[in-house]
């Protein structure tokens, strides 16, 4: 592959011309992809369905004849849930197996355990998940939703849609819920939401004795005023909050919850009925009508089983990978910084309609929907943006508005537009 | 107001009047406002069709905000209900039904906010329709959206009101709505009396409503029913922004800004004759831009005594929203009232809840109060019994779909499961470890991060439902404040019962007399013919049997999962130390005081509730330090390590 | 009188020699020398795996030998390594922020670049003001004191508390364990200041050492770190040999009889946990530039559980056991979950490791507390006992 890197494109394209079909007897080694999910520890589950879905992908890829020329091979490697444990196998997947590209990691923790090894090799990173932004790295692509391609959205929805005039803000106790909640009482407060009218409060993972906080969001109605909960509520802990929401008899239509962290697996713990109409936002709900999602979800559950439900990273991974895919096609290589160069601008079909785009800044473009609970534990979408374009710092907090990332043209992810400064070339972890 | 009592006329009437009998061509005309409808354009469609005096109307936009409409390929809106692929559509108008196809129809879903607006724009024909349920929901959307136009025909619908609790509602939302809209002062005024007493929060966001004021600043004070005149000096900077805001005063620089300025005065590598480099120092950089400043360069500086001057000259003021000095006098003494009332009921559901959570501590670490209190058997695979007891719960549901029966069938049952673990852990393992309760520690941690990992690899890492029966899944309410699940008051209950079972047990048995015995005296208790092996066997299967009971609970309350168990496990044995080991009322105290303290942590600190547990065990760490032997000491022989 | 001592205890010195022999062919096999037998991230897993022999080591001293069962070493450790990786992130953050403000117009104020780098530690998650906690992080010599400093006045404190208040057996391994609860919880916390769950990330970068290729650099920790577990099994060596050794075991066989000789048992208590803790302190410190990063979930309390399980399989009582235990333990969890262990098709069912592991080890953590309460160390000794009988 090294090899194939140093020849000019052209050269190698009419190579293959030539050569036909002994193409794939070119490559003595095919292309390989690492794939980076935990496969145990707490976050297999939701990992889990990742590698399967990059599986699948690759299955389908080489029955398409591969990439180049090349079949394509997976390395899969499991970092058990371990956060120095996924720094170790970035390095072993870039260094003894040689992979040309990795997908792969779910928790910003471990997103930041990777980042200095990829970059001191100077690998390519597809991240799916849904993250705070405020991060830049010349080598990962984030093809999940950044802040304003979703909490953004999902509070427009309250305030224009809703109504909603006082704001609780509920997450777990990690980065992810303090980066989106800063940014949106930013936010709300630009908007003329009164600080008064955003409560905040952080409990652990896994909190079970949700009564009290219950309460005091029913209280926060005191003065009249239509409350919304926005919730970044990970993982198991929702469980108990949904329960002691439905306990207190609590419906859509008097506090609405709009979670940026609940999806068709989460629900899959609950019984729903009684939250029909809370709502969250995501880029993708298997409910989208489309011909695209039809296809994917048919070979999906071929593929993994009838049972087993698609979600928002899978479509993240389907279309990242798709993107490499052309990407490296058009570039005639695996090469990482002709493959990054290729990258921007590549245009793919979302499964919900749209087209995502590439941008500068490593982020995609893509709709932003907004779905309710069904009886059933589906989500019924009821609102469906434009094309987002994602941003990798945000507008509404004041050190982060004056940063701006543009890979492209300044060649920098944390560049200071007001003294036109690149802060640094590599990214804050 | 009139045009919509007119329509409610004509629906009742249903008179063959002249107008339009057809609602589609009045669809329409909004067609696109009603596909795609949005909270702020929605309006004027519903006005439209609300007015149009068509009898179809209400069944249409009740149809609508069901998500039941349906708009073909052409334009045209049917109501229809989906099976697979195949639609049953019913004309609006002429209400002909047929099927057809899904994919020449779309589905219209309007958001919550314009199913608020349909509810709003249905109370009028709602609220005297002979359905109880529809009169049910006009009500609820008076409560939702309260509007001047709905207090006449709600206080009208009153007395034809059947349903006695209906009618209460409607007295109490017509009260609301007098004292919001009411048009003589004086019945305002005697209706914001009767809230005075009335703790719900609709009551109190009626008064705060009345209450509602906007913050101002001027020069002299403002006519007016002035709410308050604030002294700027309490916090001038807010203030002082507030006056900026106004456009009253320049902006007070902040360090940024001075950086900015000076680099723009910068004249030969030198600003204000300073040297560039000298610029790293911010007293400097304060002088030169007062040197700026006093050749005219750059505005002045405002100081502290200039931002001052500036607050003196001005009046800032809350001004109430409703003109009338009375009622709003009324109000105010009416909210104080209520609010002092509401500060009682919190601290009232407060103690509801530190004592909900005190049981919920006790009824998971009462199994260990009986294997680590009475028989001084340490078992860490404790949480694992618990989450073996709600695994059971989760699979007697997969068997049994009627809850209330699963229930019943999954207590005993996840206390055979867990008592027959107890016992087999017992015979195999913690009888030979008996005079080493370090190792039994170890031990019995080796066997739960088994157990933990097998119930992983049989149910997954993912959340497993496990649901109460409908009589379980809603809270009792005393008053808008004072509220607590049922399944937490279920749980209370348990826990009062395993109580008194287990001191019954240990106290007024057979059983628990040679439990004592042999705890106390191994030896001599045999002696007396008591078979020790059988005893502490049947204590431990019993202390775990009741962790598998705790294990339903806790799962019906929050969550399954394989790793609940270890939620608990630590919080658990600290229970049991801090009440006293060695009896069953130290770890009633124990729990007791967690739960309340870790409440009152929350309270002190109520957007943080992990530091509230952080601080809980760390006041724990210290009380045990200063009183090893727990809050109930056992005292004499017994008390021996 | 160290000649004595090592004619006393063979065994030091065979582990000594052992120890360099596997430094020595690691280096020859290492990328830095050219040879790249061993990648990188082998490497790292060697050198973290020589620091964890080190934590294990002090475990052992404390359990095996004065018998407090302390579940909360680990804790030490991470406080280590905390107390390093604050330093490695000030240091490295300010290099870049120095060089990006170079290229403003004015020179900054000392105020600027401490804000500067605060923004870029904490992002908008906290504020750029630095927490008291970061006071001393500017300082490697200050952060260095600290290693050994915090974990040490920490475990003075608590065992000073508790050791006073007779707390002993299993009441004390429970609080030790609620210590160690408390502690990650407290880390955890966002408002502590340590970027919460996200912990300090990108410690393998040293500042100042950024021209050096991580190949070079892991070496290095490589030989730190077998250095540094070189010295702290001498030194426990030594100190369980003479009479103080005597005395601890004295006190872990029957506290009250040593009580009654008049011997002051606590203060030979307080003094044995707290170098302990200062030795996991120093292991943490080394460990973490090597793994990258630390976060709260490193010092859960089950990571101490874990510790005790190492040295209980390898065996209590002998330092050498500790090493084997904590070597094999936890290189075979990572290959077992690595995925790189063939899974055992049973026909029905197939066994996959990574499913599996765990199962394993616990079954096998209670079989050896039942069976072989001497562990894998027990083997040696009797192999060694055969041997002289021969």
């Amino acid at each position: 592959m090294k090899l194939r890197s140093t020849l000019l494109s052209t050269l190698s394209a009419s190579v293959l011309c030539i050569t036909g079909s002994a193409a794939l007897a070119d490559c003595a080694d095919p292309i390989k992809v690492g794939v980076l999910h935990s496969l145990s520890g707490s976050m297999a589950i939701s990992e889990t369905t990742l590698k399967d879905a990059m599986l699948m992908l690759i299955e389908q890829q080489n029955t398409k004849g591969g990439l180049l020329g090349c079949e394509l091979e997976a390395v899969v490697v499991d970092p058990a849930s371990d956060w120095p444990l996924f720094a170790e196998k970035a390095r072993e997947l870039l260094t003894v197996n040689e992979v040309d590209v990795i997908f792969g990691n779910w928790t910003s923790v471990s997103r930041k355990s990777v980042l200095p090894v990829i970059e001191e090799l100077n690998g390519l990173l597809f991240y799916p998940v849904q993250y705070e932004g405020e991060e830049s790295s010349k080598n990962v692509f984030y093809t999940g939703a950044a802040p304003n391609q979703q909490a953004i959205p999902a509070t427009d929805y309250f305030l224009e849609e809703l109504g909603v005039e006082k704001f609780a803000l509920l997450g777990t106790d990690y980065v992810y819920p303090r980066t989106t909640n800063n940014i949106l009482e930013s936010y709300l407060q630009n908007k003329g939401i009164a600080a008064d009218d955003i409560f905040v409060n952080y409990t652990p993972f896994g909190q079970s004795d949700w009564a009290t906080i219950v309460a005091d969001v029913v209280a926060l109605g005191e003065d009249g005023k239509q409350v919304g909960v926005i919730s970044t509520i990970n993982g198991d802990a929702n469980i108990g909050f949904y329960k002691e929401l439905a306990a207190a008899g609590i419906s859509a239509d008097d506090i609405p919850v709009v979670a940026f962290s609940v999806g068709e697996e989460e629900l899959s713990g609950l019984d729903t009925s009684n939250l029909v109409g809370h709502l969250a936002a995501w880029n993708y709900f298997q409910s989208a009508e489309s011909d695209a999602n039809t296809d994917f979800i048919a070979a999906w559950k071929a593929f993994a089983g009838e049972e087993r439900v698609t979600n928002d990273p899978m479509e993240a991974h389907y279309i990242g990978f798709n993107m490499w895919v052309n990407a490296a096609t058009e570039a005639g290589t695996t090469n990482v910084d002709a493959v990054r160069s290729a990258m921007y601008g590549q245009e793919f079909p979302n499964l919900t309609g749209g087209t995502a785009v590439m941008l500068p800044n490593h982020h995609l473009a893509k709709p932003v929907l907004i779905g309710e609970i069904q009886a059933d534990g589906q989500f019924d979408i009821i609102s469906q943006t434009t094309e987002v374009p994602g941003d990798a710092w945000t507008d509404f907090l004041p050190a982060s508005a004056v940063l701006k990332s543009d890979w492209k043209e300044l060649g920098c992810g944390m560049y200071n537009v007001e003294n036109e400064i690149c802060v640094q070339l590599t990214s804050n972890y | 107001m009139r045009s919509a009592l007119i329509a409610l006329i004509l629906m009742i009437c249903s008179a063959p009047a002249a107008v339009a009998q057809t609602l589609q061509p009045i669809l329409q005309t909004h067609a696109v406002e009603i596909a795609k409808p949005s909270r702020r354009s929605v309006g004027e469609a519903l006005n439209t069709i609300t007015r149009s005096g068509v009898p179809q109307a209400t069944a249409f936009l009740e149809q609508w905000s069901k998500k039941n409409i349906w708009q073909r390929d052409d334009g045209v809106f049917l109501i229809g209900v989906a099976d697979g692929d195949i639609l049953t559509l019913t004309d609006v108008d002429t209400q002909a039904t047929f099927s057809a196809p899904k994919s020449n129809y779309k589905r219209l879903k309007p958001n919550g906010g314009v199913r608020r607006l349909i509810g709003t724009a249905l109370v009028q024909f709602q609220l005297i329709d002979p359905d109880l349920s529809r009169r049910e929901a006009a009500v609820a959307s008076i409560a939702r959206r309260p509007e001047a136009a709905q207090l006449n025909p709600l206080l009208t619908s009153i007395d034809a009101e059947t349903d006695p609790a209906l009618k209460v509602r409607k007295i109490q939302l017509a009260n609301f709505l007098s004292a919001l809209f009411a048009k003589d002062p004086a019945d305002r005024i005697a209706a914001i009396n009767i809230l005075s007493t009335d703790t719900s929060i609709e009551s109190r966001a009626v008064l705060n409503q009345i209450l509602s004021v906007k913050s101002g600043v001027a020069d002299t004070q403002p006519k007016g029913n002035i709410a308050a005149i604030h002294n700027p000096m309490d916090a001038p900077d807010t203030y002082y922004a507030a006056l900026v805001n106004e456009g009253l005063a320049p902006a007070k620089q902040t360090a940024a800004d001075i950086k900015r300025a000076l680099e723009f005065n910068i004249v030969n590598g030198r600003i204000a004759g300073f040297s560039l480099a000298l610029m790293n120092d911010p007293d400097t950089r304060e002088t030169a831009y007062a040197v700026l400043a006093a050749n005219g360069l750059v505005p002045a500086l405002i100081t502290d005594d200039l931002r001052n001057t500036a607050l003196n000259e001005h009046v800032f003021y809350d001004l109430y929203d409703e003109p009338n000095v009375d009622i709003t006098a009324v109000a105010k003494t009416a909210l104080g009232s209520v609010t002092s009332r509401v500060a009682t009921a919190q601290v009232a559901d407060l103690t509801l809840d530190a004592l909900s959570l005190a049981s919920i501590f006790f009824l998971a670490a009462i199994g260990l109060a009986i294997t680590f209190g009475v028989m001084g058997v340490i078992n860490m695979a404790h949480g694992e019994f618990i989450m073996m007891g709600a695994y059971t719960g989760y699979v007697v549901q997969l068997f049994v779909p009627n809850y209330t029966m699963s229930l019943i069938i999954a207590l005993p049952l996840a206390f055979a499961v867990t008592f027959g673990a107890g016992v087999v852990m017992e015979r195999l393992v913690i009888r030979r470890l008996y005079h080493r309760p370090l190792e039994t520690l170890l031990a019995t941690f080796g066997i739960s991060i088994a157990l933990q990992q097998i119930a992983k690899n049989i149910f997954g890492t993912q959340a497993r439902p496990l649901t109460s029966p409908d009589w379980l899944a809603g809270a009792w309410v005393f008053n808008d404040v004072i509220q607590i699940s049922h399944i937490r008051i279920a749980i209370f209950v348990l826990a009062l019962m395993f109580l008194g079972l287990i001191i019954y047990i240990l106290k007024r048995t057979r059983l628990g007399l040679e439990v004592r015995a042999v705890t106390q005296n191994s030896g001599m208790a045999s002696s007396m013919g008591i078979d020790p092996d059988r005893i502490n066997m049947m204590t431990f299967g019993l202390g775990s049997g009741i962790a598998g009971i705790a294990g339903v609970a806790i799962g019906l309350y929050a969550k399954v999962t394989s790793e609940m168990g270890s939620d608990y496990i630590v919080q658990s044995f600290m229970t049991v130390v801090v009440g006293g080991v060695g009896n069953v009322w130290g770890t009633l105290a124990g729990a007791t005081m967690i739960g309340f303290g870790q409440k009152g942590i929350e309270w002190l600190n109520p957007s943080n509730t992990l530091a509230a547990q952080t601080y809980m065990i760390l006041f724990v760490i210290l009380f045990i330090q200063f009183r090893p032997k727990g809050i109930v000491a056992q005292k004499g022989r017994a008390a021996g390590d | 009188m160290q000649n004595k001592f090592i004619t006393k205890n063979p065994s030091v010195l065979l582990f000594l020699l052992g120890l360099s022999l596997f430094t020595v062919v690691v280096s020859i096999c290492s990328e830095a020398a050219g040879t790249s037998l061993i990648s990188t991230s082998f490497l790292k897993t060697l050198g973290k795996t020589l620091c964890l022999c080190l934590v294990a080591v002090a475990m052992d001293v404390v359990w095996g030998y004065c018998g407090i069962l302390s579940l909360g070493h680990f804790a030490f450790f991470g406080i280590g390594g905390y107390a390093i990786g604050m330093w490695l992130m000030y240091d490295r953050t300010k290099t870049i922020v120095v060089a990006s403000l170079e290229n403003n117009i004015m020179p900054a104020t000392p105020d600027e670049i401490t804000d500067a780098i605060g923004s870029q530690i904490f992002g908008v998650v906290g504020s750029s003001d630095f927490p008291l906690i970061w006071a001393f992080s500017h300082s490697l010599t200050l952060q260095l004191a600290a290693v050994v400093i915090v974990p040490g006045l920490l475990a003075l404190v608590f065992g000073w508390l508790a050791f006073r208040s007779r707390v002993t057996g299993v009441y004390l391994s429970i609080l030790t364990q609620a210590m160690t609860l408390a502690l990650s919880l407290y880390f955890f916390q966002n408002d502590t200041g340590l970027r919460g769950n996200n912990g300090l990330s990108g410690l393998q970068n040293i500042p100042g050492l950024e021209a050096k290729s991580q190949a070079t650099l892991s070496l290095w920790f490589f030989w730190a770190s077998a250095l540094a577990l070189a010295a702290g099994y001498l030194l426990f060596a030594w100190m369980t040999s003479g009479k103080f050794g005597s005395v601890i075991r004295a006190i872990r066989d029957n506290e009250a009889r040593v009580r009654f000789l008049g011997y002051h048992v606590e203060s030979y208590k307080l003094f044995i946990f707290t170098v302990t803790a200062m030795v996991a302190g120093v292991a943490g410190a080394l460990y973490y530039p090597q793994a990258g990063i630390i976060n709260p979930a490193e010092i859960a309390p089950i990571a101490s559980i874990y510790l005790a399980v190492w040295v209980a399989i390898g065996g209590r009582g002998r330092l050498y056991g500790a090493v084997i235990g904590a070597a094999v333990v936890s290189l075979m969890s990572s290959w077992f979950t690595g995925g790189s262990a063939p899974d055992i098709n049973l026909g029905v069912y197939v066994v996959k490791w990574t499913d599996w592991w765990l199962v394993l080890l616990g079954l096998t953590f209670v079989a050896v507390t039942l069976f072989f309460p001497k562990g894998i160390g027990g083997l040696f000794d009797r192999l060694s006992r055969k041997g002289e009988q021969t």
